[in-house]
């Protein structure tokens, strides 16, 4: 983001008593930005202090209240689940971002490519994009039936992999690992479209020069297109990591935060805490650590993969 | 360099095999929906014979997902044009003030893109029930329009700021109205943006489940995610019905992705230069 702020119109001339400020009478009036600014102050920033304040008291959501000072934030440390769900969440990050903008990298590639049904398959691998979440879970969780002539299991066992069939929202270990594949499966497409727009704006010219100098296809990407992708980079890592710590619709629909507390996440357990347990304050708590973690990370990555794209 | 050979022909035969392999869900998907409940049971993923429409009819009646598809399509529509109403006009004064309060107001809304709105989500409800607007369709139009502001405003800001500003302000020393060098001269020119903003909006808005189950569930304007989350609670092992549900659901706003591909996919490409 650009901070660039212009200098104000110049001070008024000394003839003019001073009292009258020169008004700018070219830029637009205020009016223009109070509709946005009243909607905005009642939707989020009202609710969102409010929601702050909470964090710092007892309530259960209807009824009174009083400060209980840092004690949510204490018994978060001292909660296994909340802990647990953190854990989670940042594996589930992690997971989500190396391997669905790996992915979504490849594919890109792929669809780049003079290839035939180039236009069709990018189609195909965007589609899930714009469907629910929701949905998306309601299918993927026939694909991870147990049942062992159902979903994936049915297919291991029609390619002769049998031996490799699992239960794969049941087994704790796995269940995580089985969310964050369902996760790419659907946005993997949206990092190949970034990609893909990265990749039509760095110039034949260039990869050209490059195979003329002698390079093949491994090194070309080393050394050409790889640095000029660091934009689309950029805005893929922030977009998945900020998805990634944000999640619900998916786990809620598929798991909801099971086996166990196996695929419990930041935003399942605010969800239950405040619905479920009627323990308004502490959820709250849980949602400003949320907050907390996604402008860290965003500052952070800016920051890094920012410095990264001035070094190409 | 740009020549089919044989390497390409390879490619292009590995990738064809990558889309097989990525539709697998969609196929199983497809065929269960096509199948009555003995063909399930007996073979899950071959092909349906003889395929049935019976879920389909079942599935349309019982999630009465006709009156789920008039609210989705009402709810995001109103939003759409309010966003965009509210959205552009902030955008302008943001981006045509350079003075420090307007950059401060700028960045105060590119806060909310980072709150969950977890943070304020019973705030928000208790306001609401307040207002008595559970369960209205206005509490969602409310809810998105001020929830996406932000994200509208930082997309319309950083492409108002490229524009130039010499056509308004001809047309302000000509004797027009800021409205109407607005509406007349820099919103026409806001096009491209308007598209991006437009579709990445309507994805958000038309997908949202969690806040609609919370405002309208129960109610008889339920969404489309919401009636089908219901639907799927309620025939969870009939899974030729919760498949036709599915497809049903999911149908609609494919169709648009379908006939809008380019725009679509050019939208959520460009969306996030920041």
């Amino acid at each position: 983001m650009s901070t660039q702020v212009l200098e104000a119109s110049p001070t008024a001339p000394p003839e003019r008593p001073a009292r009258r400020r020169p008004r700018n009478r070219l830029g637009p009036p205020w009016l223009f930005v109070a509709p946005a600014l009243l909607c905005y102050g009642a939707i989020v920033l009202y609710p969102s202090a409010s929601g702050v304040l909470y964090a710092f008291t007892d309530w259960s959501g209807l009824g009174d209240w009083s400060f209980v000072g840092l004690r949510n934030f204490d018994s978060l440390l001292h909660d296994d689940r909340a802990l647990g769900a953190l854990r989670n969440t940042l594996l589930l990050t992690v997971a989500i971002v190396v391997v669905q903008n790996g992915i979504g990298l490849l594919l890109a590639l792929g669809v780049h490519a003079r290839i035939k049904s180039r236009m069709l398959l990018r189609a195909v691998f965007f589609a899930p994009v714009v469907v629910s979440p929701v949905m998306v879970a309601f299918l993927w969780k026939y694909v991870y039936n147990p049942a062992p002539n159902a979903g994936l299991n049915g297919v291991l066992g029609a390619v002769g992999l049998g031996s490799l069939r699992q239960d794969w929202l049941g087994d704790p270990s796995l269940a995580l690992w089985s969310v964050a594949a369902m996760v790419v499966w659907q946005h993997a497409g949206y990092s190949m479209v970034i990609f893909l727009a990265g990749l039509e704006g760095i110039s034949k010219d260039v990869r050209e020069a490059a195979t003329i100098d002698g390079a093949g296809p491994v090194k070309r990407f080393r050394y050409v297109t790889w640095p000029l992708l660091a934009p689309a980079t950029t805005i893929n890592v922030m977009l998945s990591t900020i998805g990634g710590l944000k999640i619900f619709d998916q786990v809620f629909a598929a798991t909801s935060g099971g086996p166990g507390y196996a695929t419990e996440t930041l935003s399942t357990v605010l969800y239950k805490e405040a619905f479920v347990f009627g323990r308004y304050g502490y959820s709250t708590a849980v949602a400003l650590v949320l907050a907390l973690f996604v402008a860290a990370v965003s500052l952070v990555q800016i920051r890094y993969l920012r410095a990264r794209e001035d070094q190409t | 360099m740009n020549r089919y050979r044989p390497r390409t022909l390879a490619l292009e035969l590995l990738m064809v095999a990558a889309g097989v392999a990525f539709l697998f869900p969609v196929y199983a998907l497809i065929v269960l929906s096509l199948k009555d409940a003995g063909q399930i049971a007996s073979s899950p993923l071959g092909l349906p014979k003889p395929p049935t429409v019976d879920n389909y009819t079942e599935a349309w009646s019982t999630a009465s997902l006709g009156s789920a598809l008039l609210s989705s399509t009402l709810i995001t529509v109103v939003s759409l044009v309010l966003l965009i109403a509210i959205g552009s006009c902030g955008a302008y004064f943001l981006a045509r003030r350079a003075t420090r309060l307007g950059y401060g107001l700028y960045i105060l809304f590119l806060l909310g893109i980072v709150l969950p709105f977890q943070l304020g989500m019973i705030p928000l409800y208790n306001l609401f029930s307040k207002l008595e607007l559970i369960g209205t369709y206005q509490s969602l139009i409310l809810f998105y329009t001020g929830i996406q502001l932000p994200f509208t405003i930082f997309l319309y800001t950083g492409f108002i700021r490229a524009l130039p500003a010499d056509y308004a302000t001809a047309a302000l020393v000509d004797g027009a109205s800021h409205f109407q060098a607005y509406t007349r001269i820099v919103f026409p020119l806001l096009r491209p943006i308007t598209g991006t903003v437009l579709i990445l909006n309507a994805v958000f808005i038309w997908n949202d489940f969690f806040t609609p189950l919370l405002y309208l569930g129960g109610s008889a304007h339920e969404t489309i995610p919401v009636r089908i989350f219901a639907f799927v609670g309620q025939y969870v092992s009939d899974y030729g019905l919760v498949f036709a549900g599915l497809v049903l659901g999911a149908i609609p706003i494919l169709l648009v992705f379908l006939l809008l591909q380019r725009y679509v996919i050019k939208g959520f490409a460009s969306g996030l230069k920041g």
